[in-house]
């Protein structure tokens, strides 16, 4: 039946009903697209909606998220531009999470799960939060930064049927607070608590005395200053933990306390996640081996402590692995045991241990070939390497025509073919004609406009591409924008597109979430053209530099080059938390 | 135990490599033609944002590997070295290093009389900030714990169970 066949059918049904049905999307594609077909399917959706997912925190705001869905529970929202992980947005830009807490928090919504992705959260936003939203369930930020353990606190102490409190990779100023010791003796409902990436000690105490007090703690990922003692401890309380980031792993392997730790380790079943491992003995690896058999996700990418052979040796007993998360101290002859254990790999990522260029990492585009020979569910791949060829690209991509993501970063960002010496060009080529399902692809080493030819023609399914150090005129844009008809996210540093690309299909950018370019050829004439002719768009230029910088040369000139340009569709026009740095044209 | 040939691999240099590549400018023409020899790759420190790696985990990973790294005071000596434990597989092998490093000898370890037969006594810093005899713990736990080395005169380290 067509959809317009059902709709007429499904409009005999009352509310209730249509409700009801649309309870079985879950999916916030399948929700908005429904949303579209009539106005009383609209309407339906709206109030049923209890999960809304915002990309871009300044493409709506509040007030707009609110009298939309006023059931709303869960919220997930993001802020920053991508390449803000890469110091590439001053400190400043914005992306403030404060304001949509008070405006929910006025409105009387029952906010019970908040998800935050490169977003500032001030203390002040966690204790309204904390405050406001009896309910509330759930808290994850992930690259946030500007708050601290007194903003945890405030989450700890009243939150009272707080499941889960995840914390990823986020700038924490750790004031060395009791935040832990805030959960009330009644928080007995924990599911969830990551806190791997606070730089301070806990009261172990009162965290062993939490996990006694939990027993639906399934996830539990501790930082670097818990040591192996306490471990010890909490998985003889805790074994049916199923996620598990340790703190401290360095003991003495002939002690006591390590022999009670292998005993406990033995006795948890259910661990099928591990991470952690920041400060490591490699002696002391042999304790997980029994739980190694049953992991399906594995991150290491933060114990530098491991050495290859280790990491080797461990690696054996992950037959069953499904998500790897290494670093580049694996070289490519680990990752040819990888090759040979792991069967059921479906995720890969290769980071670099060697942050100082010296050039000694120990992966190439060998290991990459044996993976993918080696893996047949491999589907995603982030990949660190010192040099790639063609050769190998293609024979990737003939090996693994499923890869949904595909990121390959070498070390030198122009590298040639380290064979023949010519750009990637026809490797990535490869890799996009034969995965027809590639959704995220980055390009690196060198790459000419034919390279962009082959991606605007073969890849169909792409949203997201990250271009760097590419290219050699507008024609590589222009094939990326005229080509990639689902592109939703473009950014693109330091290559030679300019304004003719930039403003050869401006209504493309109202189908997309955002463009970023930083250090290209476009004006900020031609911005400003672009943000003239297209009141859909925020187009904010960063410019770091103060004016009459530089011998006078007035930084207002629209011949100039414009240093870093962020452009995003919006409903509510230009941002009015924008710092002095950033104009919108 | 082939330590050597993996810790260069997995080594982070804060500064400029001392014995190894030299280092050629940095290329800021985006379309430099591939160099034909084996040059090496311009210090990628200097790109800002490249490699694109989140600044948490860059911060991380700097810290954890420094975290092996101590330093090295010596009485009388006018500046620190600094020593990376994880080279060491045991108190023989440091011992080793740091008589070799400032050019004295330390003698021979025993419970009772701590360092007997030479002018200086190891000692370290630990977690608490206390000064302790080197060779007390076993090896692990001292891995884990020393903060900082000091090579002691021994007739300073009488307190510390040394024998002058």
């Amino acid at each position: 039946m067509c959809l317009f066949q059902f709709q007429s059918v499904m409009n005999y049904f009352p509310e209730e009903v249509l409700e009801h049905v649309f309870d079985f999307l879950t999916s916030h594609r399948d929700r908005n697209t429904v949303s579209l077909v009539c106005k009383s399917w609209y309407s339906v959706e709206r109030f049923s909606r209890e999960k809304v997912f915002i990309g871009n925190c300044y493409a709506v705001n509040p007030e707009r998220l609110i009298a939309r869905f006023p059931r709303l529970r869960s919220l997930t929202l993001k802020g920053k531009p991508h390449f803000a992980d890469f110091n590439l947005v001053p400190d400043g830009w914005g992306g403030h999470v404060y304001p949509w807490i008070e405006a929910m928090a006025k409105s009387g919504i029952n906010l019970e799960e908040l998800k935050l992705k490169r977003m500032v959260v001030s203390d002040e936003s966690l204790e309204l939060l904390a405050k406001s939203f009896p309910n509330f369930k759930s808290l994850v930020l992930v690259s946030c930064e500007g708050f601290t353990t007194v903003g945890l606190a405030a989450i700890a102490s009243n939150c009272r049927f707080l499941r889960e409190l995840d914390l990823q990779e986020n700038e924490v100023d750790d004031l060395k607070g009791k935040w832990l010791s805030c959960f009330p003796e009644s928080c007995t409902s924990l599911v969830s608590l990551n806190f791997a990436c606070l730089k301070g000690e806990v009261n172990v105490v009162a965290l062993e005395r939490l996990v006694a007090r939990c027993p639906n703690l399934r996830s539990l990922r501790l930082n670097h200053t818990v040591p192996l003692e306490v471990l010890q401890k909490i998985l003889v309380r805790a074994p049916q933990l199923s996620d598990l980031g340790t703190g401290s792993f360095t003991h003495d392997p002939d002690s006591e306390t390590f022999i009670k730790l292998k005993n406990a380790m033995k006795n948890c079943h259910s661990i099928r996640s591990l991470s952690g491992f920041l400060d490591v003995n490699g002696r002391c690896l042999p304790a997980i081996y029994p739980i190694c058999i049953s992991l399906t996700s594995l991150n290491l990418s933060y114990a530098p402590g491991i050495f290859s052979n280790e990491l080797i040796k461990l690696i054996c007993h992950c037959k069953k692995i499904e998500r790897l998360w290494i670093l580049d101290t694996i070289g490519d002859k680990g990752l040819g045991v990888v090759a040979n254990t792991c069967k059921e790999l479906q995720e890969l990522r290769v980071f670099p241990s060697d942050l100082y260029g010296v050039g000694n990492t120990a992966v190439t585009e060998e290991g990459l070939v044996a993976i993918s020979a080696g893996c047949p569910k491999l589907n995603s791949i982030l990949y660190f390497c010192q040099q790639m060829t063609n050769a190998a690209l293609i024979t990737v991509a003939k090996n693994c025509p499923n890869f949904i993501r595909f990121r390959l970063c070498t070390l030198d960002p122009i590298v040639p073919d380290a064979v023949t010496n010519q750009p990637l060009d026809e490797g990535f080529g490869a890799i996009v004609q034969s995965c027809k399902r590639l959704t995220r692809l980055s390009v690196s080493g060198l790459l000419t406009d034919q390279v962009f030819l082959y991606i605007g023609m073969y890849a169909e399914q792409l949203e997201m591409l990250s271009i760097a150090f590419a290219g050699d005129s507008d024609k590589g844009m222009l094939y990326v924008l005229n080509g990639c008809k689902k592109l939703k996210k473009l950014e693109i540093r330091d290559s030679p597109f300019g304004n003719m690309a930039l403003l050869s299909d401006m209504g493309k950018y109202e189908t997309m979430r955002s463009l970023w370019m930083s250090s290209c050829e476009v004006t900020l004439g031609g911005c400003k053209t672009l943000a003239e002719k297209m009141p859909w768009l925020n187009v904010e230029i960063i410019n770091e530099h103060e004016a009459g910088e530089g011998e006078g040369e007035a930084s207002c000139d629209d011949r100039h080059r414009v240093e870093k340009m962020y452009l995003y569709r919006t409903l509510v026009g230009p941002r009015k938390d924008a710092p002095d740095f950033v104009w919108t044209l | 135990m082939d330590s050597d040939l993996n810790l260069k691999a997995t080594e982070l240099r804060l500064g400029l490599p001392g014995t190894t590549d030299a280092i050629s400018p940095p290329k800021n023409n985006k379309r430099s033609s591939p160099d034909s020899d084996s040059a090496p790759s311009p210090p990628k420190a200097q790109i800002v944002g490249w490699p694109p790696i989140r600044s948490y985990r860059k911060n991380n990973l700097a810290e954890a590997e420094s975290g092996s790294f101590v330093k090295v005071s010596m009485d009388g000596a006018p500046y620190l070295r600094k020593i990376d434990l994880k080279v060491y597989n045991g108190y023989l092998e440091l011992l080793e290093g740091l008589e070799k490093m400032f050019k004295l000898t330390i003698g021979e370890y025993s419970e009772r009389e701590g360092y007997k037969g030479s002018e200086y006594a190891p000692a370290y810093e630990d977690k608490d900030g206390d000064l302790m005899l080197v060779g007390d713990v076993p090896w692990e736990m001292f891995e884990s714990s020393c903060k900082k080395l000091r090579i002691m005169k021994a007739s300073d380290a009488r307190g510390l169970g040394c024998a002058v």
